[in-house]
């Protein structure tokens, strides 16, 4: 079991032709990612390796059946391209791009909850990664080990790399790990991550990894209190953070007494997650608990 | 990305909301030519990003020629210390001049982003010319929030849910409506991340008008805004992070005695706070990306060794899909082209890891290899000994 991705997932890439688009393509299908299709405006016809390019994400789903799509669109056409995955029908759309404009971001996501059934995740994200089954996103596919029990949930890319690493070191395999971006608006949240794996039965704990800015931890510690039978641990970048300056994430920001590591922490606390206070004994930790 | 205060009042007469009579001046003698044409008293105001410039000295009222005169030779050029430039304060190089005005009440209006909603959120009050925050803090009542789902953008009820709340006499009415729907449309034109009018004044023949003016627009959205782009005040930036910047480098400077350079802005954060954990204080933070090469190295190197309070580095890299044995070479490149003069700690991890650490052991250079986080932030406790 796993959650969102699995062996069953047909992927497209929008942006295939790109180099970034290539290099990355390659990597998912080494893995044995299923990528079905490639989606290019005006490469129709053509192919990148093996895989067959299209004009339009409708015309790629026709065709082949892809029901997963990985974008490595520019930044100012990356919103576009979500919309037309969207409306295209692709249940779950992983938008790699870092640099959208938030403005873009608030009406993609608007327009997304009126289509329930459709899942993005990003942007400015690494993907998501169901470990032996389905890789999609930019994550080095070796640190992974597959079969459970831990499920992972991120804002970050190299800290959520740093984390599974020492997982797979101390023995623990992962379910999923989905990287839910670094940017102030994205899709999948932390709470809709979480209720996944609550529900499924191979995972038995979970680790999640947030950072300064916003209020989303806060509100993902309130709900697992509530909601969550399995123990989580948990981990907060940014306590050395200066105010009103963006770390690198769009959405790493804290703005006035808002969006503190110390707050997120302390939320997570009083809410009976198990936070790591040491980035270095995270897995340790984990091994001790689960 | 900041611009002054004119620059936002501009902006603001773009969208027909009024601001006061004004001029930027850059000396006392273009000033003193400008209160000519203006009515008398006038305001002389220091042109910084930053909050807080009336307390520190920054906003003078002149009720003279010659006052207006006195204050800008006070003003321009003086270090202007607020609670939001730090203790070294920001050289001031220009002033607003405006024409003074007769207020009945001074009021508050912003337009923000809304994270957690993914909605736009108008904040109005009648207690303006105060710090908002604070007075979120000590009397919510008195703040108004109207949230604004942006499919469907500023209807018109949210308006009047705003103007009713304010309480204005009934000849000012029209005149906020309009322009809240016109600051409406510059914030979602201008893809802002914030706009704030604190005080918005109400005048005493019951006209609005926006006294002070902030305006923070989303940097990703540049590319659609040239014109933005040319308000860019390269004064208001740290040298060091110019510089960074060029190289494709995202760095921010700090005050602590350990650099470092890491790839990935989410585990630079948190080596920063391994640094604290160590018992010293980060330097800066600096993400050179997920394809780090010697180039970048060395150029991160240079910014790093360029701020005199660094005892020591510690480099943290992930390598993934950038292999160890690559970035390995790319440091010992870089360390001996910058001629490093102080420790540096290398931790890595990832592909070709061995390998890349046999080349840092082997390179003779001052490069002390970390097992993994915690002997980093061990090696790095050493260093400050």
């Amino acid at each position: 079991m796993s959650i969102f991705v699995n062996s069953h997932t047909k992927l497209l890439v929008q942006g295939i032709t790109g180099q970034e688009g290539q290099f990355h393509t390659r990597q998912c299908i080494s893995y044995g990612t299923n990528v079905v299709a490639g989606v290019t405006p005006g490469k129709g016809g053509q192919f990148m390796d093996k895989v067959p390019v299209f004009n339009t994400v409708a015309d790629a789903r026709e065709a082949t059946g892809a029901n997963a799509s990985m974008i490595f669109v520019p930044p100012p056409f990356a919103a576009d391209a979500i919309l037309e995955a969207a409306d295209a029908g692709i249940e779950m759309i992983v938008c790699i791009t870092e640099g959208i404009p938030v403005m873009d971001m608030l009406r993609v996501k608007n327009y997304l909850a009126l289509k329930p059934s459709i899942r993005l995740i990003g942007p400015n994200c690494p993907g998501i990664i169901t470990p032996g089954q389905c890789k999609i996103g930019i994550m080095p596919a070796p640190i992974h080990t597959p079969g459970g029990p831990v499920g992972v949930v991120s804002r970050s890319g190299t800290l959520t790399y740093e984390v599974v690493h020492q997982l797979t070191q101390v023995g623990l395999g992962q379910t999923t790990c989905v990287g839910i971006g670094g940017d102030p608006i994205n899709g999948t949240g932390f709470i809709d991550c979480l209720s996944a794996f609550e529900k499924d039965e191979e995972t038995k704990a979970v680790v999640m990894v947030g950072e300064i800015g916003g209020s989303a931890e806060e509100e993902a510690a309130a709900w697992i209190s509530a909601n969550m039978s399995k123990p989580v641990v948990g981990f907060i970048a940014g306590i050395t953070a200066p105010p009103g300056r963006t770390m690198g994430h769009a959405g790493a920001i804290v703005s006035g007494s808002q969006g503190t590591a110390a707050a997120k922490i302390a939320a997570m606390q009083k809410n009976g997650i198990s936070v790591c206070q040491d980035l270095g004994t995270l897995g340790a930790l984990c091994k001790e608990i689960f | 990305m900041k611009i002054h205060e004119y620059q936002a009042k501009q902006l603001f007469q773009q969208y027909d909301v009024s601001v006061p009579k004004g001029v930027v001046c850059k000396t006392a003698e273009e000033v003193e030519a400008a209160v000519a044409e203006m009515e008398l008293p006038v305001a002389v105001k220091a042109q910084i990003h930053a909050g807080g410039r009336g307390k520190g000295g920054g906003v003078k009222l002149a009720r003279s020629r010659e006052d207006a005169r006195r204050a800008a030779e006070e003003i321009i050029g003086m270090q202007l210390v607020t609670a939001q430039t730090g203790p070294e304060g920001k050289e001031v190089r220009q002033v607003l001049v405006e024409q003074g005005v007769s207020i009945k009440a001074e009021l508050y209006l912003s337009f923000v982003i809304d994270r957690a909603n993914a909605e736009i959120t108008l904040i109005a009050s009648r207690e303006g010319g105060m710090d908002i925050e604070e007075v979120a803090a000590t009397t919510p009542e008195k703040i108004i929030k109207v949230r604004i789902n942006p499919l469907n953008g500023m209807q018109d009820y949210l308006v009047r849910q705003a103007i009713f709340a304010l309480d204005l006499p009934k000849a000012a009415m029209k005149e906020m409506g309009a322009l809240i729907r016109n600051l409406y449309r510059l914030f979602t034109e201008y893809d802002c991340s914030l706009v704030e009018i604190n005080p918005l004044i109400l005048t005493v023949d019951d006209h609005v008008l926006a006294l002070d003016a902030k305006v923070d627009i989303d940097s990703n959205s540049l590319f659609r805004h040239p014109d933005v782009k040319e308000m860019h005040d390269p004064y208001e930036d740290d040298p060091a992070e110019v510089e960074a910047a060029r190289f494709n480098l995202n760095y921010v400077k700090l005050d602590g005695n350990i650099g470092n350079m890491v790839n990935g802005a989410g585990l630079a954060m948190a080596t920063m706070d391994i640094i604290k954990q160590a018992g010293a204080e980060p330097a800066n933070f600096l993400d050179v990306g997920g394809g780090a090469n010697a180039e970048m190295v060395e150029n991160g190197f240079r910014i790093i060794l360029n701020d005199p309070n660094v005892k020591g580095i510690l480099i943290n890299i992930f390598g993934g899909i950038l292999r160890c044995d690559v970035l390995a070479n790319g440091v010992v490149q870089a360390a001996k082209k910058v001629q490093l003069s102080v420790p540096v700690v290398v931790r890595m991890e990832g592909t070709n890891v061995e390998e890349g650490r046999r080349i840092l052991e082997e390179s003779g250079l001052k490069l002390v290899t970390a097992a993994n986080l915690s002997d980093a932030a061990a090696k790095v406790a050493a260093i400050i000994q």
